[in-house]
């Protein structure tokens, strides 16, 4: 598939490749490397599925490190959004771009809390919440959560600005030194392993240009198992409450 | 047109092209380059419909896609001969900086090309989404591609093989050259692939042999037979049996010169066998 993708481009095609996160880039990383990004074709690959919110198709079916794979290809943009409006968004300003993409989704029907109609900018942050306290950078699945969680703060009297990173690659990292000037520490939040992810995109953004403290809400280099999305982000620390507790741990460290 | 004479002097002066270019840097892969001189040449002087100079996309021209890119030496010469790129520029493969990388991309921008190859197993899959792309326009060219003997080994190239019957790409001729040999000795002996023909047969694609792969005449008689079979529903296989390092005769019949650059007193001897005729680069 990737390969044929590639060839259609030749031609003046966009084309758009479709199937799991899994089998869009562990199962097709050489054919994506060098017939797409090495050479430079146009073509989006859309993967869905990705993450424990698969759910009970297990650990086979469920990528936790395409993010990292798809990042470190040179040109490659990386987009995750967090709900269907975002999604649509992001799908139409991807075939606007020039150049290889990989769009990240879901499996689950989420709920929709983004505007419908939004213009979508890639590599450019979404302010949702503004604060002083503390920082959440979060993508996919992991927005709503960490909206979740800064109400939560918010009644400890802790105010969490939430940045919205649909794009991990290019990185906006102009928003993030920005909100940690203010802040003084971040939180991360994704669903994918901590290695490679978006939290270590944000860890050398922050190391190089203004060192903060960091917590993690990523998975810690496992992989996933059988159960419900629920279950399975609960397990793995992938919530809300997980969120809080990074918080949390990261003020104390300021 | 060119006469088959006028061809065999082309040839002749590609042999020399890879010798030259692989003994400088010391490596490359001489064997399959040469076993496809033949095949080359007669290929973009007399088979491919060209447009003048080059885009990416290639409406209205037929387009030729390489997928097993060690054989980057004869590629080049031959890109370099029909007008793509000034052949001074062979002087630099495999050299930094320089367009003609050791397997061919298009990431440096060098005109002809339009697929990064190398890793092997791609270009069929490739070729195919260009075939498609070709119908999708109501371009009436073809897609041309060659693929290794033992780049069949790669499990990708059935997959594309069994698409391409599938969706009924009629506008591809892929051309395999069967050397027999591979890095590590013969087909035969590192895996043996059975009947080819019958494999591509069985999987719903027109085979056209080509049993001298290395006489110009059978090949434009052979490339004018597949591509009176195109448009017909069905994709185009071209077995070309080919002689690993053909014109040199100490390359010759052997899996030895796969990879490997001849010293100097080889050099020698390879480029006496094959007298300069267009004038070196």
């Amino acid at each position: 598939m990737m390969g044929i993708a590639a060839g259609l481009t030749i031609g003046g095609k966009i084309p758009f490749t479709g199937t799991f996160a899994n089998f869009s880039t562990g199962r097709v990383y050489d054919q994506i490397r060098q017939s797409i990004a090495y050479s430079d074709k146009n073509v989006k690959i859309c993967a869905s599925h990705a993450g424990l919110t698969l759910g009970e198709d297990g650990a086979t079916h469920q990528i936790l490190e395409d993010i990292g794979l798809m990042k470190m290809l040179p040109g490659m943009t990386v987009i995750n959004p967090c709900d269907y409006n975002q999604t649509k968004a992001a799908t139409i300003a991807i075939a606007e771009h020039v150049g290889p993409v990989y769009l990240r989704f879901g499996r689950p029907s989420v709920p929709i809390f983004t505007p419908d109609n939004q213009k979508f900018e890639i590599g450019k942050a979404i302010h949702f919440t503004e604060g002083s306290d503390v920082t959440i950078v979060a993508t996919g699945h992991l927005v709503r959560e960490a909206l979740e969680a800064s109400k939560a703060l918010y009644e400890k009297g802790i105010t969490a600005e939430v940045i919205n990173i649909h794009t991990i690659k290019p990185l906006d990292a102009k928003a993030i030194i920005d909100s940690v000037s203010k802040t003084k520490c971040i939180v991360t939040a994704e669903e994918h392993n901590h290695l490679g992810g978006l939290g270590e995109s944000v860890a050398r953004v922050l190391s190089q240009h203004q060192p903060t403290p960091q917590e993690f809400v990523a998975t810690n280099d496992t992989f996933g198992e059988s159960g419900t999305p629920a279950q399975l982000m609960e397990k793995y620390g992938l919530n809300s409450a997980s969120i809080v507790k990074a918080c949390e741990r990261v003020i104390k460290r300021k | 047109m060119a006469n088959t004479q006028q061809l065999e002097n082309i040839t002749t002066q590609v042999r020399r092209d890879i010798l030259r270019m692989v003994h400088k840097v010391n490596s490359g892969h001489p064997g399959g380059s040469l076993g496809c001189a033949e095949f080359f040449v007669t290929l973009y002087n007399e088979i491919m419909d060209r447009k003048e100079g080059f885009d990416m996309d290639g409406i209205g021209e037929d387009l030729f896609f390489l997928s097993n890119g060690h054989i980057s030496p004869v590629y080049y010469s031959v890109l370099a001969r029909v007008g793509y790129f000034p052949v001074e520029e062979l002087n630099t493969f495999r050299l930094i900086n320089s367009g003609l990388q050791g397997h061919p991309t298009t990431h440096e921008g060098l005109p002809g090309i339009r697929i990064a190859s190398g890793s092997l197993g791609q270009g069929m899959s490739v070729a195919l989404g260009a075939a498609q792309a070709k119908k999708l326009n109501g371009c009436k060219h073809l897609i041309y591609s060659l693929h290794g003997d033992g780049e069949l080994q790669e499990g990708q190239n059935w997959e594309a093989i069994m698409y391409a019957a599938g969706k009924k790409v009629d506008n591809i001729i892929s051309t395999i050259d069967l050397n027999g040999q591979q890095i590590d000795g013969s087909t035969d002996t590192v895996l043996p692939m059975g009947d080819i023909k019958l494999k591509f047969e069985a999987f719903g694609w027109t085979v056209i042999d080509i049993e001298e792969g290395n006489n110009i005449e059978a090949i434009l008689k052979g490339m004018a037979k597949a591509k009176a079979e195109t448009g017909k529903g069905k994709p185009v296989c071209v077995l070309l049996n080919t002689v690993m390092g053909n014109g040199v005769d100490f390359m010759m019949h052997t899996h030895a010169w796969h990879g490997k650059a001849p010293n100097d007193e080889q050099l020698a001897i390879g480029l006496a066998q094959n007298p300069e005729t267009l004038g070196d680069y």
